[in-house]
């Protein structure tokens, strides 16, 4: 059985981001890339699921432009055996949205027959928390979103998901899509014996238009501005002058 | 991503006791995880900054001619190549034009050319215009972490195998162990070992000490600076790409050597800094509160006003000159760029030396590893070339200083117009730094103004721009020798001065339950600067590397 983790590269998480001048959307330009962390969390699910037996081929995917080999190579690294890199130069006008990796996605999993899809819950740079859930409903497939314990055999994968009111246990069908939460597992470290081996592994480059996805966006982004700056705060002496600036001032009672 | 490399104390040993270099005596790097596997090199290079890389493509350059092929490896403490590398800076292209003459066809991050120089002396308000003691043109500013990575590419074209996240060390055992225990990867050092580790390696100073390196070489002892700098994005109409400021004076004393540097890039990017040398004598000193204060000068803030700092950083420099090279070959390997010291300190530049002395050790290892000669051909091929040359002209500027900062203009006038170089004389280095620190009974503490959060900032603030980070489960990386010196020699005699130099401010002094100060160390914040390790008065502090892929981000300094 295969299973195809998609990755995604995204601005580091230690890094301090700031809006282009320009405003047209966040300066990526000279400012360090990775890979996203549940991304990171996806890889090594299913590198555990490869080493414990049930399933054959890890096959690493990711959308985006030529410095997005570097993200593969990581996974590569990790211990994927193969990957898959649909070329995509960003537009910070137009980006790439959910719905359109999601279909990008589709054509990858049913032209490598995949068993398993598994993906990060969400991207930090977006937050977005839609691709997963895009995909699995494309493909037709059962979805356990937000994972944090898998369980897979022949036929089902029993999912633990982390849900608002306490932890959901669910069984999916095969094929499936699951998408992974931070309690899941720790990522290995690439180990330099596997970073070197990983360069002569294969990656197969391919367009959106070989897959036959439209990925054109309906949506198109006006403007990306910093949030308004916190103002100070203001000590008051007395409730008599919260009550009054509560009222007058902020004008919310 | 970490990991930490571990030299074997026998390997050490051997590094220490091996007979004269010859082409029989070839250990390969072996790299062992539990010992499975294992990766052998030619070549390891340790530090993928400006020497590292130019030696590691020379080397590649020099194979491709004989047709022959060398295997090479650049191992990186940064979690990316460029993330530690800081530096002014006004770049000359000496030695590149001479290691890839096409640089000026490629899209090389060289772009602005040098278009003024400036050269003001600063008192507390006004900034008096003096002749410039530089002559730039022809030369760039440029940021030295945007440079490196595009050398780190060309050396990857040429097949060399550039590994960012990798630090190097040597441990007392064979196999490291983490805070929990866990056991971490250990190699063996390669055929040709080359230290390209910047100022104050770590690596780079146990093998000077072992081997006698400073003795065997020009003689005198290392001197440095602390240069901490920010890059900021300006206003459009204050921006001049080009533009070259230096100055001295204010805020700095008379007796304290120093100045500042504004550089503008393009991009309405401007890097500024200030450089303290580090044998400054009050305890009381804070060389990162001085820079703020620089910051409010009025000629200055004018230029820094309505704009964002994008990112902060420190690093000490080499101030030793001529006077100060050791021999930098040692059985197994040899030293390039600043982890000897090449640094032109008149010029202020050290990357163009730093890179030629990589490309003259590059040359000795192929000789060596291929045709059977012997290193010691670096040394001898650094004594004739213009390296050389250069730093020796230089060689008067700095130690004129110690006469202090009168004097020493004089004396550098005397030296810049009449000698020209060729004075019969050397000056000697006074003190080393970190013993020219006076008691803090002689001095009173200086009261910094506190940062107005647009021009001058605080700490927490700075370091968050510098991205800097540690893995906290590992051992603090910078070990006391004594752990009772701080407590019984540092607070009591000089203040605790480390709690004051540390431009990550590290070191703090914390009341503990029994209302004692005792040294807090938040290895967490360190930026790799290496300031501890050169100013601590007993020279109790040893910083040693940490994981690889913890430490600063640096992407445009």
């Amino acid at each position: 059985m295969k299973i195809l983790v998609a990755v995604k590269r995204v601005v580091d998480y230690a890094v301090k981001v700031r809006v282009r001048p320009d405003r047209t959307g966040v300066e990526t330009a000279s400012v360090k890339m990775s890979m996203n962390p549940f991304c990171e969390i996806a890889v090594e699910e299913a590198l555990r699921l490869r080493e414990a037996g049930a399933a054959a081929e890890v096959v690493a995917a990711t959308v985006g432009p030529a410095q997005s080999a570097d993200t593969l190579r990581t996974a590569l690294a990790m211990g994927a055996d193969r990957a898959v890199h649909v070329l995509h130069d960003p537009d910070p006008q137009r980006p790439l949205l959910p719905l359109a990796v999601a279909k990008i996605l589709r054509a990858v999993a049913l032209q490598e027959k995949a068993g398993l899809v598994i993906l990060g819950k969400q991207a930090i740079d977006d937050d977005c928390n839609q691709t997963g859930q895009m995909l699995a409903g494309l493909l037709n497939w059962p979805q356990g979103t937000f994972a944090s314990k898998v369980i897979l055999d022949k036929e089902k994968a029993t999912v633990e998901r982390e849900v608002d009111g306490g932890i959901e246990t669910i069984c999916l069908d095969l094929p499936a899509v699951i998408t992974t939460d931070l309690r899941l597992n720790q990522p290995r470290y690439a180990t330099l014996p596997n970073i070197m081996k990983a360069k002569s592994k294969v990656i197969k480059k391919v367009t959106p238009e070989d897959l036959n996805v439209d990925i054109r966006s309906d949506m198109e982004v006006l403007e990306v501005t910093e949030p308004p700056k916190r103002k100070a705060g203001v000590i008051l002496s007395s409730v008599d002058e919260l009550l009054d600036k509560l009222k007058n001032e902020a004008r919310v009672l | 991503m970490q990991r930490v490399l571990r030299v074997a104390a026998a390997a050490a040993a051997r590094l220490a006791g091996a007979p004269r270099w010859g082409p029989a005596a070839a250990a390969t790097v072996r790299w062992l995880s539990g010992g499975r596997e294992s990766m052998s090199y030619d070549v390891v290079i340790v530090g993928a900054g400006p020497a590292g890389l130019a030696a590691a493509i020379r080397l590649k350059q020099l194979c491709r001619a004989a047709d022959t092929d060398l295997s090479v490896c650049v191992l990186e403490k940064g979690s990316e190549v460029g993330a530690h590398v800081l530096s002014g800076n006004v770049f000359e292209p000496r030695a590149l034009d001479e290691l890839i003459p096409k640089w000026r066809q490629e899209d090389t991050p060289i772009r602005v050319p040098v278009s003024s120089d400036k050269f003001w002396l600063l008192t507390k308000n006004k900034a008096w215009t003096l002749p410039s003691p530089f002559d730039n043109k022809g030369n760039y500013v440029i940021s030295l972490s945007q440079l490196v990575r595009w050398m780190a590419t060309k050396a990857e074209e040429l097949g060399v195998e550039v590994y960012p996240g990798f630090a190097a060390s040597v441990a007392t055992n064979d196999v490291g162990i983490a805070k929990d225990g866990s056991k971490r990867e250990t190699f063996q050092p390669g055929r040709m070992t080359l230290l390209a580790e910047g100022c104050r390696g770590s690596l780079s100073e146990k093998i000077i000490r072992n081997h006698k390196l400073r003795e065997s070489g020009q003689g005198q002892h290392q001197t440095y600076a602390l240069g901490i700098k920010e890059v900021w994005e300006i206003k459009e109409e204050k921006h001049k790409p080009g533009s070259v400021v230096h100055t001295v004076g204010w805020p700095l004393d008379l007796n304290t050597y120093g100045g500042s540097f504004i550089y503008h890039l393009d991009n309405r990017q401007l890097s500024i800094g200030l450089v303290v040398a580090l044998n400054y004598r009050n305890p009381f000193m804070s060389p990162y509160d001085e820079f703020q204060k620089f910051k409010q000068h009025p000629a200055v803030r004018k230029i820094l006003e309505g704009g964002t700092v994008l990112q902060y950083g420190a690093r000490t420099l080499n101030e030793g000159g001529f006077q100060s090279i050791p021999n930098p070959v040692f059985p197994g390997g040899a030293i390039i760029g600043c982890s000897a010291g090449f640094l032109n300190v008149p010029k202020i530049k050290g990357t163009h030396t730093a890179m030629k002395s990589g490309m003259l050790a590059a040359e000795a290892s192929f000789k060596t590893l291929v045709e059977g000669s012997s290193m010691e051909l670096y040394w001898e091929n650094l004594k004739k070339s213009w390296i050389w040359e250069e730093l020796y002209k230089a060689r008067n500027y700095r130690p004129a200083f110690e006469y202090g900062f009168i004097p020493g203009m004089a004396l550098s006038a005397v030296e810049r117009y009449i000698f020209k170089g060729k004075a019969p004389f050397t000056l000697k280095h006074g003190r080393p730094d970190h013993e020219a620190t006076d008691m803090a009974s002689l001095h009173s503490p200086i009261q910094y103004p506190k940062p107005d959060g647009q021009i001058s900032f605080d700490v927490p603030t700075s370091l968050y721009r510098s991205s800097t980070n540690h893995e906290h489960d590992q051992p603090p990386h910078l070990r006391l020798r004594d752990p009772t010196v701080p407590e019984r020699v540092n607070l009591p005699l000089y203040a605790g001065p480390e709690s004051r130099y540390c431009p990550a401010r590290v070191y703090e002094y914390v009341s503990d339950e029994k209302g004692d100060q005792k040294l807090h160390i938040n290895a967490q914040n360190c930026l790799h600067c290496k300031a501890c390790d050169i100013k601590d008065p007993k020279q109790n502090i040893e910083w040693t590397v940490p994981e690889g892929g913890g430490g600063p981000g640096y992407t445009v300094m």
